[in-house]
């Protein structure tokens, strides 16, 4: 499903953000991604979801290879990849069931379906009565599961979460948490970046993949930490 | 998906503001052109008209045979740039003297003989009107020795045409100024309404958006947006005109062809700037 091949990224103004990581994340796998500020998560992430290219190695994704995939292909990649932020980005003068039913617009959708198919995704994700409320009028938890349904519109197999409970409480985050675990439970791989290491160790099920200023230090599923 | 003309208009009705602005900006600038061009066109009009005066009078002995008349007129017929060669006889001539000056009326009916002397006129079409074609039909005249003399304004004609130079010129270096600032402008009305959306352009591509689907409504918008400024702009030049044609003196509109340009100018400008504002947007995701 996902293969990092010996893939390093190298910014211009900030160095190395991501030094020679080989891994692969299979179907229906639930990933924590973890490890201090700079350490390469978004790094990671920004690469699975081709927002960036690696500069060296390959990055492969359901299919499509870093290598071989041009700008105009990208579509393809991000339809098979969901992916939410700690900041959600929502549109900010729709309501809940507008920003969803712009994602399913945008990527095809007929219009007669649009709306309710918009509605059903704001069910699956606890929402169904916020369909017409404001975005500012909602909680952070409430947005990141509006962020989340958009990133459901396209029927991924993936879904990225950049640090998605980074602006939220303690019981936000159980409920997001426990929501991805639900969509994980449909078949869907999940990854998610975070360094709340108190949050992953409430689900031992749960891969962990641990980054350290750019190397890949531990994989809960082929070492022990320490390794 | 509604189709890309929709979502465009769609956009302009979601914020009337920032598009409304946008086009009045890109139709404050085209307007700045429009004057400009209002007032070109004019002094255009104006000097053409004067420069239609240019002539060169050959006065002619009395005693010039009908044959010396053709060949001199052929000659200066053939010379490039000519539009008329118009002869007037001696009586014509007097007549043409009574007409411009009515006191000679009464001396000549005094006169034993007609002082005034046949002459031919010779008329420049407008690309003729240089010095050296009004010069070359002074010399070829000069040398038949039946030409009595020559009447051209030398000074006169060669101001004016230095004043058609200059005009030239500062038209041109004042007009690139001005479409240059338009030009800015516009790009900048276009980019703050792009950017202003950019939040919508990277959810597009965060949720894999065709690109041809990301760019189609706002090359439109951007399309409407030079358009409706295009269009204000011609309106708010056809009403100084009639301000100035009414109240201060009288002024030509400018040519329709010119109106249309500016407007698909607008167009061209808005779709472009719209085109390079959404390609920076999509490079960030």
């Amino acid at each position: 499903m996902i293969k990092l091949l010996d893939v390093s990224k190298v910014y211009n103004r900030t160095g190395t953000a991501l030094d020679r990581v080989s891994l692969h994340v299979a179907k229906g796998e639930f990933v924590f991604l973890t490890g201090h500020s700079g350490s390469g998560k978004s790094t990671t992430l920004r690469l699975i979801h081709m927002s960036e290219t690696p500069t060296q190695g390959e990055v492969r994704v359901s299919g499509f290879s870093s290598l071989r995939t041009s700008r105009r292909e990208i579509w393809k990649v991000r339809r098979r990849v969901g992916f939410v932020f700690q900041d959600f980005r929502l549109l900010p003068g729709r309501d809940a069931l507008d920003n969803v039913g712009f994602a399913l617009e945008v990527t095809g959708t007929p219009k007669k379906e649009v709306r309710p198919r918009a509605q059903r995704l704001l069910s699956q994700v606890g929402l169904s009565a916020k369909g017409s409320s404001q975005i500012h009028e909602l909680s952070g938890g409430e947005q990141q599961r509006v962020a989340i349904a958009r990133a459901l519109a396209s029927e991924p197999l993936i879904l990225l979460a950049d640090e998605p409970t980074g602006n939220l409480d303690e019981r936000a985050t159980r409920a997001i948490v426990e929501l991805f675990w639900e969509i994980n439970a449909m078949g869907m791989a999940v990854i998610m970046a975070t360094h709340d290491l108190e949050l992953i160790r409430k689900y031992p099920k749960a891969r962990v993949l641990e980054l350290d200023q750019g190397a890949l230090v531990y994989d809960s599923s082929t070492m022990t930490k320490g390794d | 998906m509604a189709s890309p003309l929709k979502e465009a208009l769609s956009n302009f009705r979601r914020s009337p503001l920032l598009t409304g602005l946008s086009s009045l900006m890109v139709g404050l600038a085209l307007f700045v052109v429009g004057l400009f061009s209002l007032a070109a066109y004019n002094l255009r009009v104006a000097l053409s008209t004067v420069e239609e005066r240019v002539e060169v009078e050959v006065f002619l002995r009395d005693d010039i045979r009908q044959v010396d008349l053709d060949a001199l007129t052929e000659t200066i017929e053939t010379l490039p740039g000519i539009e008329e060669v118009q002869y007037f006889s001696k009586p014509e001539a007097l007549e043409r003297a009574i007409r411009e000056l009515p006191e000679i009326a009464d001396v000549s009916s005094d006169l034993e003989v007609n002082p005034f002397p046949a002459s031919i006129q010779v008329r420049f079409l407008p690309e003729g009107r240089t010095t050296e074609t009004v010069e070359t039909v002074v010399t070829r005249a000069e040398e038949y020795p039946f030409v009595e003399g020559v009447r051209f304004e030398r000074d006169w004609v060669e101001r004016l045409f230095f004043l058609r130079r200059i005009g030239g010129v500062t038209a041109m270096v004042l007009g690139a100024a001005f479409a240059s600032v338009a030009t800015l402008i516009i790009g900048a009305a276009i980019r703050i309404a792009v950017f202003a959306r950019r939040e919508e352009i990277f959810v597009m591509r965060l949720v894999g958006a065709k690109d041809s689907l990301i760019w189609r409504p706002f090359l439109l918008e951007g399309a409407v947006t030079g358009l409706v400024g295009g269009v204000m702009a011609a309106l708010l030049t056809w009403f100084t005109h009639q301000a100035v044609y009414h109240f201060l003196f009288a002024l030509e509109w400018i040519p329709m062809a010119w109106v249309w340009a500016g407007i698909g100018i607008g167009i061209l400008f808005g779709i472009l700037a719209s085109n390079l504002a959404v390609r920076r947007h999509l490079r960030e995701v």
